[in-house]
């Protein structure tokens, strides 16, 4: 049966309309859900960097967003260390920061949020600091968030998550194992110059002994190189938050 | 064409029972016999994409499953509406619909699985299987027939898949569904044995592997050949 254009016409946009309400129709109603499951991705991203994987996920999310709420404070701060508080007379916060865009901006005019762990006493018991990350990987973005102790040179643990790595391979930077080898690494050298820390080519071997510098993923060469530039130009983006943390934890130690 | 000649031999008969035999064989024929995987050799890239483990796969199965069985049922209801000259943009306009439903709700309610799987169940769109049985089977058949053939090619893809994410998982990571298998079966012979893990069965070309054992297992046993 051969049908006429008319009838063809007609056909096309009764579907396209009817489909088009129905697609707009879901999106309309579940994308504020759509919206705090991506929060709370994100809150789940920033504790991973100081509490295991485990731990977040025996909780449920009601459990994490009180969690979060409790022990996580944020402020934001510019290239210099300085904080702010409005953008363009809009008040920003850390959580609405968005890094992916501000990462097309030039470092000096994006806004960096920084997240402060704290301790079970409150506000003055700060446990450690926690920076986003953002970069490219082999072949999409790489991101995560790294935390500092106290003394603004240890790694007290990092998370990282990818757009599209190989999986097996790049990809591996989300595993636990993988990311538990930056622990207790060092960022600063001796004489106060960031190195951030090196993920090395190959796999196997023992850095336990050089503070800068973690065993490779076998395979994954360039996303590792990823991560460690993405490492190197954002806690260079952080440099001057954190001296001036440093030295006044320093002086409040004296 | 058999399947218009399958739709009148219907008619003369109303009164067909809900399961009847040749109901049932719609199911039945592609879990084994016409396997859209193993036979047709459809749908064969995410197949491998998204069989490192079990649960992801298990929702990209019911992913699927959901897909082609709502697909064959919408299409079928239109099939004497639907203009020929432009059918397949339909059948593509329906099944895009569809997927974007899945992969909304993944996001909304399994964020986890949306962020691992985003891309695959995208990907379903273009999965042979779906459009194969749309042409195949539901623009010349009733609706109810239609959603039992989606539902026997869907279920014999997600067999397969599941199998062949059973064994990587077990064997590239030593768990299932990531309860690690490995390390119980280890820990009953001492604390010196340990079962090594195949980093090949994670990567792509461990499920090419599978795949191709099951296929050649099959296709012993039923001694399937190609024509």
């Amino acid at each position: 049966m051969q049908q006429s254009n008319a009838y063809i016409i007609t056909f096309s946009v009764i579907l396209t309309v009817i489909l088009g309400l129905l697609l707009s129709g879901t999106s309309q109603v579940l994308g504020p859900m759509q919206k705090e499951a991506i929060a709370l991705d994100k809150k789940k991203q920033i504790l991973g960097a100081v509490i295991s994987a485990e731990e977040i996920e025996a909780m449920t999310p009601a459990q994490i967003n009180d969690y979060y709420s409790k022990r996580i404070s944020s402020i934001v701060v510019d290239i210099n260390g300085k904080e702010v508080t409005e953008d363009a007379g809009v008040p920003v916060t850390a959580e609405t920061v968005d890094i992916a865009k501000n990462y097309k901006k030039p470092a000096d005019q994006r806004l960096f949020p920084v997240f402060i762990f704290l301790g079970e006493g409150g506000s003055d018991d700060v446990e450690s600091y926690i920076f986003p990350l953002y970069g490219a990987g082999l072949w999409d973005a790489i991101w995560g968030f790294i935390a500092l102790d106290t003394d603004m040179n240890t790694v007290g643990g990092i998370t990282l998550a990818h757009a599209g790595e190989t999986p097996g391979l790049g990809a591996r930077i989300t595993e636990g194992g993988v990311q538990e080898r930056y622990v207790g690494k060092k960022v600063f050298d001796e004489s106060g110059k960031l190195v951030a820390v090196q993920m090395m080519k190959g796999e196997g071997k023992d850095y336990s002994d050089d503070p800068h510098k973690v065993d490779g993923m076998s395979g994954a060469t360039i996303t590792a190189n990823g991560v460690n530039t993405m490492l190197k130009s954002y806690l260079g983006h952080y440099e001057a938050f954190i001296k001036e943390k440093s030295s006044s934890t320093a002086v409040a130690g004296l | 064409m058999s399947a218009e000649t399958l739709e009148k031999a219907i008619e003369k008969k109303p009164a067909e029972a809900l399961f009847s035999k040749r109901r049932k064989k719609l199911v039945t024929d592609p879990l084994i016999d016409e396997n859209p995987i193993t036979i047709q050799v459809l749908g064969i890239c995410s197949a491998l994409a998204v069989t490192t483990q079990m649960k992801p796969t298990l929702v990209m199965a019911i992913s699927v499953i959901f897909v082609v069985a709502m697909s064959n049922f919408v299409i079928s209801l239109m099939r004497n509406t639907i203009p020929s000259r432009v059918r397949i943009i339909v059948q593509l306009a329906v099944v895009a619909t569809l997927v974007t439903l899945v992969s909304e709700l993944l996001k909304a309610f399994a964020y986890d699985m949306y962020k691992e799987l985003s891309v695959f169940v995208g990907l379903i769109i273009t999965n042979c299987i779906v459009m194969g049985r749309l042409e195949a089977f539901a623009l010349g058949n009733k609706p109810y027939d239609s959603v039992l053939d989606g539902l026997g090619s869907a279920l014999g893809y997600s067999w397969i898949i599941l199998a062949v994410a059973f064994f990587r998982e077990l064997w590239g990571s030593g768990a299932v569904f990531g309860i690690p298998v490995f390390e119980y079966v280890s820990s009953i012979f001492g604390p010196d044995f340990k079962l090594a893990t195949n980093g090949l069965m994670v990567s792509p070309v461990g499920a090419f592997i599978i795949l191709g054992l099951i296929i050649w297992v099959q296709r012993t046993k039923t001694g399937y050949v190609e024509h």
